[in-house]
């Protein structure tokens, strides 16, 4: 990949991070922590590999990214609002009385939003059928879907998996986002699922670990599991409240209530003018 | 004023499983991940080997409480209460219910307390889901003093329970010399002219209500109910023959739930009185504050003034 097209990436990334703890800071409290861990990977692709085009967000054709984390909701919005689909202000009315932008991702109500999360392990399931409806209908899109390793604890992440490999739905991509962290603590400590790498390759899964704040190496393994011949998993190793001062690799960021010293310090330059 | 008012409901949820645990060496904790926002941390560091962190795996920490109750333990398995019930809810039904294990499964935030967690956290149907299990015992306290009361005689009592917990702070209704029973409802305010059956979130508000409508001359007689099920008709009777009018409110969906349970007992004992419901009509949840989304879901004290008045008004 070009540096600058990395750099772009980088830059944009980090746009997208600034926007979401603004949005969180605006409402007063949020899920910082799994938010900014996928950052990179939304960044990716949505401004490199996925096929999308925001001015057409029903597009039949488009690629589908289901953020299964539905509680990482924010990074989404904020990327979709970056990339046009809505106006950035909007981001301002997170999680208000009567928005159109709930803490967890709604396709509802969001424009943009390709599937509804937040009741945890259901977003993969759906992200499977888009994949099976896409053979049938010999659709070349492909389906993208982001888990969390704490998310990976329900029984019903490796249902979808199963079926997936044995479909061998190779228009299918997971990330999973290892951040080694879930609302009581370590993944390990609580009730360990990790390793993810010989779980996915028993299943039937091509496997890539990336950095996931590694922008090239994320958008290299995107483009290979496009030309894999089985589904692809694309363990994320990240940083759980990446790039966030406050609270930046401990649990305690999975959700953080802002203080107006706090936001100040984390200084984000106003990028909604907040 | 009681001491316990100053408490939040998990505080007293955790301080009972640690007083009596500490006797009762059956009693099992389990969560799904939700540790932290339950404050059952404290149980953990009491009695690390009966406490059991599940993961986010709802259904299979139902399922493991089923097994330990099977061998004599009695499991107390927390998540918020849509993950807590219908997120598992043929592991209740045929891993507790049809085989009659005593697990008490608790499920916090519930109906529109879940506020800015939205749609997808709300339960607006677990009592009615929950009540649908044959035999199972369906609890909900409303305020802490009453939880710390019925905390002993939900221990007791060996059938499966669900307990629907506020999680936080409580609007105060009892104080400490209170007599609650696990199985009769409390005449909270006395009356002549209609009967407010109300539970949850809902009960403060009718208490508010009810003086409200003492100033325009309606005297409403207040019945607190924190068991839905098996439900308490007998002072909801005698209440209703007095009165000859009843309002129900719930922090719940109408269908299924505990308004409809009052009205077939109304109807299958020849009671004919008017009557009427304040609860959530047939929608799903959405993100807001307690009072943002009482108002938008009909249950702020107008909207119980507004149908005392007119059910008070066909008698
Ligand atoms: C079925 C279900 N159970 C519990 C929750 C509450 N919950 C929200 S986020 C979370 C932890 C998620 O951990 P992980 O998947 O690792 O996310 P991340 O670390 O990326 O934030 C939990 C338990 C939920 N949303 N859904
Ligand atoms: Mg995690």
């Amino acid at each position: 990949m070009e540096i600058n097209r990395i750099k772009q990436l980088n830059e944009q990334a980090d746009l997208i991070r600034k926007m979401s703890i603004e949005c969180i800071a605006n409402f007063g409290s949020g899920h910082i922590g799994g938010t900014s861990s996928i950052i990179e990977t939304l960044t990716c692709l949505y401004y490199e590999c996925a096929n999308i085009d925001p001015t057409q967000p029903n597009w039949a054709d488009r690629d589908r990214i289901v953020l299964s984390k539905g509680h990482a909701a924010v990074g989404l919005y904020s990327t979709l609002a970056a990339k046009g689909y809505f106006h950035k202000s909007e981001l301002l009315t997170l999680n208000q009385n009567g928005t159109n932008l709930p803490s967890h991702c709604d396709m509802l109500k969001v424009t943009g939003v390709d599937f509804t999360a937040g009741s945890l392990g259901q977003g993969i399931s759906a992200a499977v059928g888009m994949a099976i409806a896409a053979k049938m209908d010999r659709k070349k899109y492909r389906v993208y879907t982001i888990v969390g390793d704490g998310e990976s604890q329900e029984g019903q992440v490796w249902e979808a998996v199963m079926l997936a490999g044995s479909r061998k739905l190779n228009n299918l991509t997971v990330f999973v986002d290892n951040n080694g962290m879930q609302i009581d603590g370590m993944c390990d400590d609580i009730c360990k699922v990790a390793p993810f790498e010989p779980k996915y390759k028993a299943f039937g899964f091509k496997v890539v670990t990336v950095d996931g704040h590694d922008v090239e190496a994320i958008c290299n393994a995107i483009e290979e599991s496009k030309k894999s011949k089985k589904p692809t998993a694309i363990i994320l190793n990240t940083i759980k409240g990446k790039g966030v001062k406050c609270c930046e690799g401990t649990p305690a960021s999975h959700s953080v209530a802002f203080t107006e010293e706090l936001f100040k310090a984390e200084n984000t330059g106003g990028v909604l003018n907040i | 004023m009681s001491e316990l008012h100053k408490k939040e409901m998990r505080a007293v949820y955790t301080d009972n499983l640690i007083k009596y645990g500490k006797k009762n060496k059956n009693i099992v904790v389990l969560e799904a991940d939700l540790m932290n926002c339950h404050g059952t941390k404290k149980f953990r560091d009491a009695y690390p080997t009966r406490f059991i962190n599940c993961g986010i795996a709802e259904a299979n920490m139902i399922g493991v409480a089923a097994g330990l109750a099977s061998c004599g333990k009695i499991p107390f398995a927390a998540s918020f209460s849509p993950f807590a019930t219908r997120r598992c809810y043929d592991q209740i039904a045929v891993s507790v219910g049809y085989t009659k294990m005593n697990v008490k499964i608790v499920g916090t935030d519930p109906g529109i307390l879940a506020q800015n967690n939205g749609g997808t956290h709300m339960s607006l149907e677990d009592v009615a889901l929950m009540c649908q299990v044959p035999e199972m015992v369906v609890v909900e306290p409303v305020d802490t003093v009453s939880f710390d009361k019925l905390f002993p005689q939900i221990l007791a009592c060996d059938k499966p329970m669900y307990i629907r917990l506020q999680r936080k702070t409580t609007a105060p209704i009892f104080e400490d010399d209170a007599k609650i029973d696990l199985f009769k409802a409390n005449v909270v305010r006395k009356g002549t002219d209609i009967t407010i059956v109300a539970s949850s979130i809902m009960v403060h508000r009718a208490l508010t209500t009810a003086r409200s409508l003492a100033e325009f001359g309606i005297d409403a007689e207040v019945i607190s109910v924190h068991t839905y099920k098996p439900l308490d008709t007998d002072t909801i009777f005698r209440s209703v023959k007095k009165t000859g009018a009843v309002i129900s409110c719930e922090n719940h969906h109408l269908i299924g739930g505990m308004g409809q349970m009052i009205a077939t007992a109304l109807m299958e004992n020849d009671i004919r009185v008017p009557f009427g419901m304040i609860g959530i009509s047939d929608r799903y949840g959405e993100v807001g504050n307690e009072k943002y989304l009482a108002d938008i879901m009909g249950l702020t004290e107008q909207d119980i003034y507004d149908k005392a008045e007119e059910i008070y008004k066909k008698k």
